[in-house]
């Protein structure tokens, strides 16, 4: 009688089921499948946190982070960097006149100013110029999404209806589009800079030259900006319809005489749209690579001529000028070294802490079981 | 099925009055009344339209949405995403707008399809052909086209369609058999009967001709309870009245059996009959873990609510000097200055509510439900738990509570068919003092056994012999058994007596081994013919007694009567009855010897039932029957009246003796029941049986041990004294016992300790719980709770259904609300399965209706022990984690972006961008914690069921408590520090790679995200115990999957977007060192508080399952290798105490492996 009553248990698991779906819901009972999966029993390897695995691990994970750590840490004392406020806070040198006078105005009157400085010994190269600015919101939400990545990657269209998140930026009081529409294209950075390298002292400056190119990301430069196409072979033709934005001097398409570099395509307007992530920030400005100065500055008397344009002293802001090497590592930044030796000697400090927890509580263990 | 039976109960115990039920009058065939009768309003009933499904086509949208968003999250997330879509938020609604529609579609299709399969069933059901009798004609329709008063034809194995007054039936004597297994289980035959009056209308023309009216009862949903009275017109005559009652009644659902063909009348249709009314959705059950849960999301959202706060206020602190709110570099439009201070404030505080309302994900929802569903299925996919011998496997009727049966403190059980076999078998009788005891081996001869029992003259004489006789008949008469007749049919029972083999069914097994135990005894019972019952007699004689009454047994009066007339004439009433109700009501016969075996049978677990009997003259007979007739014709209170008139009938009896009918344990149930006590469970029996059978089964299964101390508080205790002083004396005596240790840590486990075992009955049970008049009924129940915490194991006898459910109530509301589990198999413990947190149906005898409400049902109470000890604790651990571990992603996720704001002026702008934003607990983190949550398996299972003491690690919802989430909260924010602060210092002022190049904001949040996947990512391996290839797979495939969408979503300009931020972002990051540097860095800071902590705790406080864990690796894989020393410090370890001054150990002290293990030999089965 079993296979009978087997039956009718399988027929009975599912009460109604032929008459209403009602107790469908019951999943029915049958014979379950005999596989490891559903008996829960997959082979599995069951590893166990223990005392004896993790004390190795923290030596061994300690040792390695101090090693890095010091690796790290001379990479980044070998670099150098000089840097200089050229603000214009008062009695800071001859950039306080510009400060002072482009106070309260804008578009500020162009300025100019210099900063001197001298090396004693050779400023080993390859050498980066970066101007950094602090108190500056680029990643402010309201500024970071005024801009319209179509309309720099050259699309027509977008050129002539640049997005809403420009506004205020979007169209000039005229009504024309402004190319490029939205905040960040008008506050672009428009302060200049060039250097002079005096050999010896009274003797006459040279200018060292500074390599614009190869500043913003290779992508950027190649595939996300674009310029519109161009009509006649003219790029200004190309922009015509358009208005600049309002704190420029010159239209986008004059930004640069190099037909490769300007437009959208500026090195500096690619490397200013990619905003940063913090209030203070660098961005890069040239690259020193060319003739005598590819291995480094030469030691001697420098000046960098300012073109002092940008407003910062109305957000409380401050303008930075950085010579810096780099190593594989980038630039000067002790922070991972540290980090990694801290980290280090954490792990072998708790590495040891945990032995001798280990090892006393074995012992009492030992003697309780004595007892 | 679980409302109408409560309310049934309700109506029943709680003496209420019974509420008038309108009532409604039919028209036979549609034939108006003849005239002179009272006319009656029509009413309007609804047509035979089943419809269970939810939704129409055209309402589906509107009504599965609202369905849907009225759950309290998807509501929030709503908002949400309405608040996204409003104003001018951070994120694009479509970061949160994704998942929730994600999570409604995929809802909204699963709800739909089973609502398409609903539709499908219904038509099925509505369009299947019935056959009408239409003027004398057969017709055949749809079954949806039925009305209420059409006569229906219903052939053998055909389902009724509707419920049917059972007018005639193609057997001669008006009965038909009917199988209810899909309404309540019972597959048992039952026997219904055609209206007496019309009984004889054979044909389709003859009942095309009836003339009748039935006026019944308004449909209820009691399947047992029917009242009606049906009028039948002839011409010449008055018109006949005659009672209908259940008996009359054919409900839909069930199936003709045995009979060729019936006519019925059709009084209830659609979605009236009784089966429609019994199908209701349960109560929603909700676990402890869902509770914490939700107690957590409050936790969150005042975190979420005081982040917006926070950062509206600083943010309009910092913006109170105009060149931070608007710098010459970002003007605002004219629109946006000239907007309400108050209104921009408002909608800042919704943007960064916006901004960070991941911190209370949707794919948690989601991510819990899919757990619970498929996790379920280990459950009843479990070999373990398959009954071979009945074929059933265990059912999962809800898995909301998976995690519940981890959690559970007490467990109140059934005895009969739940710890017991309900297989029954019959022992022994005594006739007035002497013993029989029927013996295979001397097949039909009685063998008076002397031992234990005084006999009062050892040689039968003839006043004796009579009365055995009558006493073998009275068995064989006094009974609702049937004769199966045919062989296929299926039965509960197949006589073990192969040689005259007679296959009785019957509601009550007890019944079936009392008839079999006669047929051994030489009375055989044949069969019921035309209300005559034969009995072939131990001279192979066919005795014929015609059966008059029957006064159906119920669950108050414990006992049933018939009366029959023998062929002499005489006219006998003999009832059958628990002793507590027949001694009362027995006036003569040998009562002290009776009652003497009786106690001495129950003492041996036995069930006993007493016989008596008594003589009726006719004019007594005439008595009776009109007492009876009255009180089934009446349409209201006529259970009352029932009642009324068998307690009248039933008294003045003579006593013949007693049977005793043996219940033997279910296998493992002592084994079970010390595991689940050693697992910290209370135990507790609750039973309708009585004191002493119940308690020497509880001493059977080793709820009691011989050093249990048994404290009594029965009604016999209580005439002594009065309820108030035993009780006190009783808690006195418990709590001298217990002393000042703490009684929750060593009840039922230590040997040592006194323990006590209380027994309480029914009636002192409703003293207790009866509000007194002054109104301090709550002393004696914090008295009587006071005792039973303190006692290891509590039997309950004399019950009835709803006391299981009081008490069940009042442990689960008492002080600790501690979850209990109710198991039972029977109709009598649905109410209390469905009280409890957790309710175990038992796939017994009795019928499916238990297992039919439960909320999980399994074949057998020993099943339970794989089911708690194993499962449940899987399931806890794993949701518990689950929830823990989604609470604290979500914090190293969002906590961020909160810091963030400080350096963004508070201008709501988002870390990451959309798409991981939206992909982070969609894609990037989800599969991994699913599978955890279904697959970890921190302990072996073999080693849980070995040590049930490792159920005492998980109880009190340890996992969930306040310290540990605020540990794996506390732990969020610090990774979330750590990924925060440390791209931060990596990004100041400085560039990170060697070409000098700078990274912007996106490359910043992508540096934090990076580290935070993995993290995440890798805490989740860290925590999980039981890697198989598929955790391998996910954990290193999401984090796979994470890197190529990272590749592919910033290598390509993606021409629906109308931003490109990410292009490149990633790519640029890889290519440079300190990025890969920090982000191990990163990680490994990260990581390293939670490794300190596991390995610390579990050298320092180990709990006992991670004392289990330890020696396993030692045994199983690394024995011969060079580790070996390691390895063995451990066990040494392992073996010794804790420190003394370790607190926390104590407890674990006494249940770590060492001590438990000579204790789990006692589990072989004796």
């Amino acid at each position: 009688a079993a296979p009978r009553l087997a039956q009718r248990g399988r027929g009975g698991g599912r009460p109604g089921a032929a008459a209403m779906t009602w107790s469908a819901t019951a999943r029915g009972a049958h014979q379950p499948d005999n596989t490891a999966f559903t008996q829960q029993r997959l082979p599995a390897w069951q590893p166990l946190l223990s005392a004896s695995i993790a004390l190795p691990l923290f030596f061994c994970a300690g040792l390695a982070f101090i090693g890095l750590g010091l690796g790290l840490y001379y990479s980044s004392n070998g670099i150098k960097e000089l840097e200089y406020d050229y603000t214009g806070d008062a009695g800071t040198g001859n950039c306080s006149l510009c400060a002072a006078a482009g106070q309260g105005r804008a578009p500020p009157p162009s300025c100019s100013c210099a900063w001197y400085f001298s090396l004693a010994e050779l400023f080993q190269g390859p050498v980066y110029l970066y101007y950094e600015l602090t108190n500056f919101y680029q990643n402010n939400r309201r500024y970071g999404v005024s801009r319209d990545d179509r309309q720099l990657s050259g699309v027509r269209f977008a050129l002539f209806h640049p997005a809403n998140e420009c506004a205020p930026y979007q169209r000039s009081a005229g009504g024309l589009p402004i190319a490029p529409c939205g905040a960040i294209a008008n506050s672009l950075f428009n302060d200049s800079f060039s250097l002079w390298h005096q050999r010896q002292p009274g003797g006459p400056y040279v200018e060292v030259p500074l390599d614009r190119t190869g500043i913003a990301w290779w992508t950027d430069y190649h595939v996300k900006f674009r310029n519109p196409p161009l009509v006649n072979g003219s790029l200004a033709l190309a922009f015509r319809g358009t208005v600049p934005p309002p704190n420029w001097h010159r239209p986008v398409y004059e930004l640069s005489r190099d037909p490769n570099n300007t437009g959208f395509i500026n090195q500096d307007f690619v490397v200013w749209m990619r905003t940063a992530a913090l209030p203070t920030f660098r961005k890069l400005y040239a690259r020193i690579r060319q003739g005598n100065y590819s291995a480094g500055l030469p030691r001697g008397a420098y000046r960098v001529n300012i073109t002092y344009n940008y407003p910062v002293r109305a957000f409380g802001g401050h303008k930075l000028l950085i010579f810096s090497s780099i190593s594989w590592m980038g630039g000067k930044n002790p922070f991972l070294g540290i980090a990694y030796l801290v980290v280090g000697s954490l792990c072998i400090l708790t590495g040891f802490v945990m032995l001798v927890v280990y090892i006393r509580y074995q012992d009492q263990d030992d003697d309780d079981d004595d007892d | 099925m679980d409302c109408s039976l409560v309310r049934t109960l309700v109506h029943r115990y709680c003496a209420g009055e019974e509420n008038w039920v309108d009532s409604r009058t039919i028209y036979v065939g549609h034939r108006e009344p003849p005239p002179g009768t009272e006319a009656y309003i029509p009413q309007r009933y609804p047509d035979n339209r089943i419809v269970s499904s939810k939704y129409t086509f055209w309402n589906f949208v509107p009504k599965n949405l609202f369905e849907q968003f009225r759950r309290i999250a998807n509501f929030y997330f709503l908002i949400i995403f309405l608040v996204q879509l409003i104003i001018d938020t951070p994120t694009s609604p479509v970061t949160s707008g994704l998942p929730l529609f994600f999570v409604i579609t995929v809802t909204a299709i699963k709800q739909g399809y089973e609502d398409w399969l609903r539709h499908k069933a219904d038509n099925a059901m509505n369009q299947c052909p019935v056959h009408f009798i239409q003027h004398g004609k057969l017709v055949r329709k749809q079954s949806r086209k039925l009305r209420v008063g059409d006569i229906v034809m219903v052939k053998e194995n055909e389902t009724f369609p509707c419920d049917l007054i059972f007018l005639s039936s193609s057997r001669e004597d008006g009965t038909c058999h009917v199988t209810t297994a899909s309404l309540d289980g019972e597959s048992s035959h039952k026997t219904h009967y055609a209206v007496q009056d019309t009984k004889g209308f054979h044909t389709e023309e003859d009942i095309g001709q009836l003339h009748a009216t039935i006026e019944c009862e308004q449909p209820q949903p009691d399947l047992y309870k029917f009242a009606g009275r049906i009028n039948v017109y002839s011409d010449l005559n008055d018109p006949m009245v005659r009672p209908l009652g259940s008996e009359n009644l054919l409900l839909r659902g069930a199936t003709l059996k045995n009979t060729e063909k019936i006519f019925g009348v059709a009084i209830y249709t659609g979605m009236e009959t009784k089966m429609a009314l019994n199908y209701q959705s349960k109560s929603q059950k909700r676990s402890a873990v869902e509770k914490s849960m939700n107690v957590f999301l409050i936790v969150y959202l005042c975190i979420l609510i005081s982040k917006a706060l926070i950062n509206t206020v600083l943010k309009y602190v910092w913006q109170s000097e105009t060149f931070r709110d608007e710098p010459w570099y970002n003007q605002k439009t004219e629109s946006e200055r000239q907007r309400n201070l108050f209104l921009r404030a408002f909608t800042d505080f919704l943007a960064f509510m916006v901004l960070f309302n991941y911190i209370i994900p949707v794919s948690m929802y989601v991510t819990v439900e899919m757990q619970k569903f498929l996790g379920s299925y280990f459950i009843t996919w479990d070999e373990d738990m398959f009954d071979e011998d009945t074929g059933e496997g265990p059912l999962v009727n809800t898995s909301d509570l998976n995690e519940e049966l981890g959690q559970v403190e007490y467990v109140f059980t059934d005895k009969t068919g739940t710890l017991t076999e309900n297989n029954m078998e019959f022992k022994e009788c005594c006739i007035g003092g002497h013993v029989y005891v029927p013996h295979a081996v001397c097949n039909g001869q009685v063998l008076p056994d002397a031992t234990g029992i005084d006999m009062i003259d050892s040689s039968p004489g003839v006043s004796s012999r009579e009365s055995e006789e009558l006493f073998f008949r009275a068995l064989c008469l006094c009974h609702t058994v049937q004769v199966k007749d045919d062989d296929n049919v299926d039965g509960p029972r197949v006589s073990l007596d192969s040689g005259k083999s007679c296959v009785y069914i019957s509601s009550s097994p007890d019944e079936v081994a009392l008839v079999e135990g006669m047929q051994r005894l030489g009375f055989t019972y044949l069969r019921l013919k035309d209300s005559y019952m034969e009995i072939l007699n131990r001279d192979n004689d066919i005795e014929r007694f015609e059966l008059l009454e029957i006064l159906s047994f119920d669950s108050v009066r414990r006992r049933m009567s018939v009366i029959v007339k023998s062929a002499a004439g005489e006219i006998y009433l003999f009832c059958k009855g628990a002793d507590s109700s027949v001694f009362p009501r027995v006036i003569e016969g040998k009562v002290e010897q009776v009652r003497s075996r009786v106690e001495h049978n129950a003492v041996e677990g036995l069930r006993t039932l007493c016989i008596a009997y008594k003589r009726l003259i006719p004019e007594e007979y005439e008595g009776i029957c009109k007492l009876l007739q009255a009180a089934k014709v009446a349409l209201q209170d006529r259970e009352k009246k029932l009642a009324e008139a068998y307690e009248q009938i039933e008294k003045d009896l003579i006593l013949l003796g007693a049977t005793a009918v043996e219940d033997r344990l279910q296998e493992k149930a002592a084994d079970t029941i010390e595991a689940l006590q050693k697992a910290g469970i209370k135990v507790w029996v609750l039973t309708g049986d009585k004191m002493e059978t119940a308690a020497a089964t509880c001493y059977a299964c080793k709820l009691f041990r011989r050093s249990t101390q048994l404290l009594e508080l029965t009604t016999k205790k209580i005439e002594e004294q009065s309820l108030h002083d035993v009780l006190f004396e009783l808690s006195k005596t418990v709590l001298r016992g217990s002393g000042s240790l703490t009684r929750d840590t060593f009840s039922g486990l230590s040997a040592d300790l006194q323990d006590y075992g209380l027994i309480i009955d029914g009636a002192a049970l409703s003293l207790i719980m009866k509000p007194r008049e002054d109104g301090s009924s709550a002393n004696y129940r914090e008295l009587f709770l006071e005792v039973c915490r303190n006692c290891s194991a509590v039997l309950c006898c004399r019950m009835a259904p709803l006391q299981k459910a009081q008490i069940v109530k009042l442990i689960k509301l008492s002080k600790e609300h501690p979850i209990t589990l109710a198991i039972g198999d029977g109709a009598n413990d649905v109410s209390m399965i469905l009280e409890a947190h957790v309710g175990v149906g038992i796939i017994g005898k009795e019928g499916r209706q238990a297992a039919r409400n439960s909320d999980y049902a399994i074949p057998k109470f020993k099943h339970l022990k794989k089911m708690l000890l194993v499962h449940g604790h899987f399931y806890y651990i794993r949701i518990s984690e689950l929830v823990q571990y989604f609470f604290y992603k979500n914090v190293c996720f969002v906590l961020p972006q909160f810091l963030f704001q400080f350096f963004c002026g508070f201008s709501q702008q988002t870390l990451y961008d959309t798409a991981y934003l939206t992909l982070y607990n969609i894609s990037f983190t989800s599969l991994p914690i699913l599978l955890y949550s279904l697959m970890e398996q921190h302990v072996s299972m073999d080693a849980l069921r070995r040590d049930p003491a490792l159920y005492r690690d998980i109880a009190k919802n340890a996992l969930l408590r306040w310290r540990a989430f605020i540990y794996w909260t506390f732990l969020g924010v610090f990774d979330a520090l750590v990924f925060f602060f440390g791209a931060y210092f990596m990004f100041e002022n400085t560039t990170v790679t060697n070409n000098g190049q700078i990274f912007g904001n996106w490359t910043f949040g992508m540096l934090v995200f990076t580290a935070m996947v993995f993290t995440v990512t890798l805490k989740l391996a860290l925590d999980t115990h039981y890697w198989t290839w598929i955790n391998h797979f996910v954990i290193w495939g999401s984090l796979l999957f994470y890197v190529v969408f990272s590749l592919l979503w910033g290598g390509i300009i993606w021409p629906f977007l109308n931003y490109q931020r990410m292009y490149y972002v990633f790519i640029q990051m890889l290519s440079s060192g300190p990025a890969w540097l920090a982000v191990v860095l990163l990680v490994t800071v990260s990581l390293l508080p939670d490794v300190l902590k596991k390995v610390l705790c579990r050298q320092l406080w180990p709990t006992a399952t991670e004392r289990v864990q330890n020696p396993q690796p030692s045994d199983a894989w690394c024995g011969p290798r060079p580790q070996d020393v390691a390895f063995t410090f451990w066990k040494n370890e392992e073996d010794a105490a804790p420190p003394p001054s370790l607190g926390p150990a104590q407890d674990c002290h006494s249940c770590s492996p060492r001590h438990s293990f000579p204790g789990s030999s006692l589990e072989t089965p004796v």
